[in-house]
């Protein structure tokens, strides 16, 4: 029976998630008819955790998690794909999409406990707070001091040009919404972004999509540096297998901390079961210890504060950088220092 | 008595009705103002948005061109969270932005003025503000609009909550002022009730006008009152003195009468004559008794009328009145024992004499023939008590206070000469001492008991 049903969710969810560009998928199968669709940005290995405790508090619900890039995501959720939940990390097209209409407002104990900055209009939810970071491969920066700020990083690379020149990552941002996202509030908020980009521009940066891929590769070695790593991907994959190999390190002059939200997209049909993983993910995100979950609460002790850098804000201002004129002036200057031929 | 109601409630309910009022006039004043001002808000800060991106228009290479200025949005996601559309056309060209945001109707926007409008947009009511420049593209001037919109629900949410405030406030005020004006109600009477204290505190025969301040609405009531207390007291003390003139007049006959009757009494030798003379002699001093007790009331009320206190010492006047009536005593064999100790007190003595002279006058009156009547002068406290004390029949079960009522005279008094106003005399002295006067029935065995009470001085 419960074989029947699983292949009867599949090809559900395979007609209408059909459009789309999969990264990944899993389905948790439930007691009852009910599924819950949820499209995300998070790895599966990531979230998985949270999947099954909501599985354990609600089993009669069958989940079914689909993996897509934000931009794939933000796309699918405008053209009226159905989904019962939304989570993303790239907020400034979660924030549009809550903007334009095409969320559902859900209201909860649990989403009047977060703190005014992780919510918006009862429409979008924060519930982790992502730094971004820099990862260094240990053995490729042997006999190097360690950079702290942005300032020193550029010193280090234009003092060591032959030593970096292919071997750092970043985002593409054109590809990437999160890399998008910390480029633009990092080049409004700190004048060393362009320096920093020239400088590697200047040494062959290799472009990616994703952090999970940089990790990677700044494990195997193939990376010296990779800059713009989203942190909780870097803490949970240096917990399970770097074995020293890697080093993160959060910049002190200035902080890009991104809010990972979730929205209930208007097309949505289980909205109670979508509410009720929202409760789950703001009370997870309300949390006081970290404790094993992979992904950081909202607040870090010694994260944010240390630094003294809030989150970015959710708020219209997101929607800036997202106008096209605004992208496109924003993607050529980021050409021209990034892509040097 | 009839009332038509309590003027100070009714002046209350009117200053609080006038509160109510107030109260809720000023509440659709302050969440009038307040809307508008919440809204005046929300339109700058839109016109401030729309003006900062149009600054951004320039021409490159014959196109229009621009960026949104981070603090473009940024400053409206500061006053509230609400929806933000915005778009940029050129002409007829949209350049950026929502495409189909409804512009603002109305007068023609002129060059760099800000126009306002409502709308709806995306299921919501939005409010918008947009603003035209002119950019030199391709050689020409091209209007270029800016249009920049935000839902209305951070200014409802602003507006409810300052009405609600508001509100709270006002009734507040309300509760205030209601609690002021029964203050005030009662402030504004206070005189009205001292008048009526004063003048219900008076004696039942203090007829003297009224000096007191009142304000000046009261004066016309108190100069009424004491006319008419004037008048009052004009007309009782006529009608004494004419009582006084009458008893005067009718005494000095009867005593004639009186001479006359035994004159013929003793010249007459027939039994039955005899026994009709004396019953005119005796229905004489009836007649003279009561005459003479008339002039003792008349008497009592006039010196109580002004009071002259002067230090008396009751054993002496007991020992005085006593010895008056003696002769009275000795015709029925009736002894007066007499035990005092010195007590002063400040009073009249020509009343207290009258009141205790009355008070003896009835025991002695009735007593049975050899017997004996008491008179004790102590002291209890700060009272003096004069006890007259007989072994007559008592006063009766009928009521003791009717006793002192004027012209009242006890059940069993049948045969006993008496006008009834003996009581009503004594007791109106020791009123007027601040005193009273006590009537009971002898403990063990027949007999009254009557006590003069008086406060030591």
């Amino acid at each position: 029976m419960r074989h029947a049903c699983l292949a009867l969710f599949l090809i559900i969810l395979g007609t209408c998630a059909g459009a789309l560009d999969i990264e990944d998928r899993q389905v948790i199968p439930g007691t009852s008819e009910r599924v819950l669709r949820i499209v995300s940005t998070a790895d599966l290995d990531v979230f998985e955790p949270y999947l099954m405790a909501f599985h354990d508090s609600r089993p009669e619900i069958s989940v079914d998690y689909t993996v897509v890039s934000s931009a794939e995501l933000h796309r699918a959720i405008r053209d009226g794909a159905e989904f019962d939940l939304a989570l993303s990390s790239a907020m400034d097209l979660q924030f549009q999409l809550a903007n334009d209409g095409f969320a559902l407002g859900h209201r909860s104990e649990q989403t009047q406990a977060l703190p005014d900055w992780a919510r918006w209009r009862d429409l979008i939810f924060a519930f982790t707070a992502e730094p971004a970071v820099v990862v260094l491969s240990t053995e490729r920066f042997s006999g190097l001091p360690v950079p702290a700020t942005r300032q020193d990083l550029v010193a280090l690379l234009r003092q060591h040009p032959d030593r970096f020149a292919g071997m750092i990552g970043t985002y593409d941002v054109r590809d990437s919404g999160l890399g998008y996202l910390f480029a633009t509030q990092e080049a409004r908020s700190t004048d060393a972004y362009w320096r920093l980009s020239e400088v590697m521009g200047r040494l062959d940066p290799q472009l990616y999509c994703c952090s999970g891929q940089m990790i990677d590769d700044v494990t195997s070695g193939r990376l010296a540096l990779a800059y713009n790593v989203l942190g909780s991907y870097a803490a949970e994959r240096l917990a399970r297998d770097s074995g020293g190999r890697v080093q993160i390190i959060g910049m002190q002059d200035f902080v890009n901390v991104m809010l990972r939200t979730a929205i209930i997209p208007a097309t949505a049909q289980e909205t109670e079961a979508a509410g009720a993983m929202i409760n789950m993910l703001a009370s997870l995100g309300m949390r006081d210890e970290p404790g094993d979950w992979p992904l950081p609460p909202l607040n870090q002790p010694g994260g944010t504060e240390a630094v003294g850098f809030g989150p970015i804000r959710l708020g219209p201002a997101l929607m800036v950088y997202l106008d096209p004129l605004n992208r496109r002036s924003f993607l050529g200057e980021w050409e021209n220092a990034l892509e040097q031929r | 008595m009839t009332g038509t109601g309590s003027i100070g409630r009714r002046l209350t309910l009117l200053l609080a009705l006038v509160a109510a009022l107030l109260s809720v006039l000023s509440w659709s004043m302050v969440t009038g103002l307040s809307r508008q001002a919440v809204a005046r808000t929300q339109d700058n800060v839109l016109a401030a948005s729309a003006t900062t991106i149009a600054e951004t228009l320039r021409s490159e290479q014959g196109e229009v061109r621009l960026e949104l200025p981070y603090s473009a949005f940024s400053m409206l996601g500061a006053i509230s969270q609400d929806r933000v559309f915005y778009r940029v056309s050129a002409g007829d060209r949209v350049l950026t932005g929502y495409d189909d945001l409804p512009s603002p109707t109305g007068a023609a926007p002129g060059i760099g003025q800000v126009v306002f409008d409502t709308g709806d947009y995306s299921n919501e009511t939005i409010r918008m503000a947009s603003v035209t420049r002119l950019v030199l593209a391709g050689g020409q001037p091209v209007p270029v609009t800016v249009t920049v919109a935000q839902t209305r629900s951070g200014v409802s949410t602003i507006s409810a909550d300052l009405s609600r405030q508001a509100a709270i406030l006002s009734v507040a005020f309300f509760l205030v002022a209601v609690g002021f004006s029964a203050i005030a109600a009662r402030t504004s009477l206070r005189p009205l009730n001292e008048i009526a204290a004063s003048v219900s505190r008076r004696g039942p025969s203090d007829l003297r006008p009224l000096r007191r301040d009142a304000p000046t609405e009261l004066a016309p009531l108190m100069l009424s009152l004491n006319r008419l207390m004037g008048r009052l007291g004009q007309s009782i003390r006529r009608s004494e003195d004419f009582i006084a003139e009458a008893a005067h007049r009718i005494r000095t006959p009867l005593a004639t009468v009186r001479a006359q009757a035994e004159i013929a009494l003793r010249s007459v030798g027939d039994e039955t004559e005899k026994r009709r003379l004396r019953q005119i002699i005796r229905a004489v001093d009836e007649s003279s008794r009561s005459a003479g007790q008339l002039l003792d009331h008349a008497t009592v009320i006039y010196r109580t009328d002004d009071l002259a206190l002067s230090p008396v010492d009751l054993a002496e006047l007991v020992g005085q009145t006593a010895a008056a009536l003696e002769p009275t005593a000795a015709m029925k064999e009736i002894r007066l024992d007499v035990a005092a100790t010195p007590a002063r007190v400040m009073g009249d003595p020509v009343l207290l004499d009258n009141a205790l002279r009355n008070v003896l006058d009835n025991a002695i009156k009735y007593s049975p023939e050899e017997t004996e009547v008491s008179i004790r002068v102590t002291t209890k406290e700060d009272q003096v008590h004069i006890t007259v004390t007989d072994e007559g029949p008592g006063l009766g079960d009928g009521p003791l206070g009717a006793l002192t009522e004027r012209f009242r005279r006890g059940d069993d008094t049948q045969g006993i000469v008496g006008s009834g106003l003996g009581l009503t005399i004594a007791e109106d002295v020791l009123l007027a001492h601040d005193g009273r006067l006590d009537l009971k029935n002898r403990d063990g065995g027949t007999g009254t008991c009557v006590t003069l009470v008086l406060p030591c001085s």
